[in-house]
């Protein structure tokens, strides 16, 4: 490093590699995964939906997938929307 | 109806993806409903620059296979809730694509969003075509570079004959001309081609000059379109291309050699913003 780079870096913003490096990690992390095995999400989605079927009326299309994948964990919410009292329930 | 536009350019790594993620959030910024999709089936990147990569579950491929629906794929951006991106596909290949998938696909979308942008893959091959083929309007993203402005203008011609509009012999795909990764310095030097000279060749209308910055790159670093940082050059110029595009009358700004930081800053090399 030259003396230059010392006026270079004043008023920068704090650094950026960092954080490309880690959400590089976990991402890649998951990906390399994904490439051994099949995606399941799909499948495990709509396996899921057909058991809770069998006992609620439910609308396929109220099905919410999120995942946040992390570094040390990841965590997978499925959000299955029931009919209320007043919804498309049996008479 | 929504309003297609497809962010195009042949050649590759002149800007599409990054142009998509600053035009898709600009636009949701004025509060038109947009959705950003990623046509780069097999290499997704549109993901990482949004910085909604931790968040994918569904692509549009399995929309089009009928392994999801369209509005479990779609992603919601945190930071401006009018946008909306649907990622693409990491392990399939571009052959998983079909015309009449992504027809049904912009459909249901024209039901919902303002605008629906298409972040095209480079080249001149299926991912790219169906990127637009169904383009209301085109953002033809070029470098100033001789082989990116051979490629823009390969690309107007594809625009031209292969296009739905061009099909169904409709009034022809608007294009508008964006010039990405401009470095006045290096124009002024005589390196560079000028953008009278890059607008003269491939005649159509300028839309807006991205100045090459170091804030493209922190950017996406971060996962943070650069629009949203209101100090980057790049980004201011690309809220000016968005109003231009909303039909306000905006200089274009960024064209020459910054003055700022004077003798001192060209002596210990200035950092473009
Ligand atoms: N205005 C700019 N200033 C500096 N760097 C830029 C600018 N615009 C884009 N870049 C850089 O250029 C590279 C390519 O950008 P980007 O990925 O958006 O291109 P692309 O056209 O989508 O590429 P591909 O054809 O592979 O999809 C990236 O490293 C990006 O950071
Ligand atoms: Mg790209």
């Amino acid at each position: 490093m030259s003396w230059l780079d010392l006026f270079r870096s004043t008023r920068k913003p704090p650094a950026s590699a960092g954080l490309a490096r880690e959400r590089l990690q976990i991402v890649l992390a998951h990906e390399r995964i994904g490439r051994t095995r099949e995606d399941f999400l799909p499948k495990l989605q709509a396996e899921l939906v057909a058991v809770v079927a069998r006992y609620v009326a439910i609308d396929p299309g109220r099905v919410v997938v999120n995942v946040d994948r992390g570094g040390d964990m990841s965590t997978l919410a499925i959000e299955i929307e029931l009919p209320g009292a007043g919804g498309p329930a049996r008479r | 109806m929504a309003e297609v536009i497809v962010v195009t350019s042949g050649k590759g790594g002149v800007g599409k993806t990054t142009t998509s993620a600053a035009f898709a959030t600009g636009l949701a910024q004025r509060n038109k409903k947009t959705v950003v999709i990623d046509f780069d089936v097999g290499l997704r990147n549109l993901d990482l620059i949004m910085g909604v990569e931790r968040r994918v579950v569904f692509d549009i491929v399995n929309v089009i296979q009928g392994e999801a629906r369209l509005n479990q794929a779609l992603i919601r951006d945190k930071r401006v809730d009018t946008l909306s991106i649907l990622p693409a596909s990491q392990t399939r290949d571009k052959d998983a694509l079909t015309k009449e998938g992504v027809q049904q696909i912009i459909e249901e979308l024209s039901k919902e969003f303002d605008y629906i942008l298409c972040d095209s893959p480079a080249g001149i091959e299926k991912g790219a075509l169906l990127a637009l083929y169904f383009a209301d309007q085109a953002i033809v993203v070029t470098n100033p570079e001789v082989s990116s402005v051979r490629d823009s203008d390969r690309i107007l011609g594809v625009l031209q004959s292969k296009s739905k509009r061009a099909e169904d012999k409709r009034e022809k795909v608007k294009e508008h001309l964006l010039v990405t990764r401009y470095d006045p310095g290096r124009v002024e030097r005589g390196e560079m081609l000028k953008l009278d000279d890059i607008q003269e060749i491939l005649a159509i209308p300028l839309l807006g000059v991205i100045p090459e910055s170091e804030s493209v790159l922190r950017a996406s670093n971060t996962g943070m379109p650069v629009i949203l940082d209101p100090e980057s050059t790049a980004g201011q110029a690309y809220k000016d291309t968005v109003g231009r595009f909303l039909g306000e009358n905006l200089p274009h700004r960024f064209l020459d050699p910054a003055k700022k930081g004077g003798l001192f800053k060209r002596l210990f090399g200035g950092r473009t913003a």
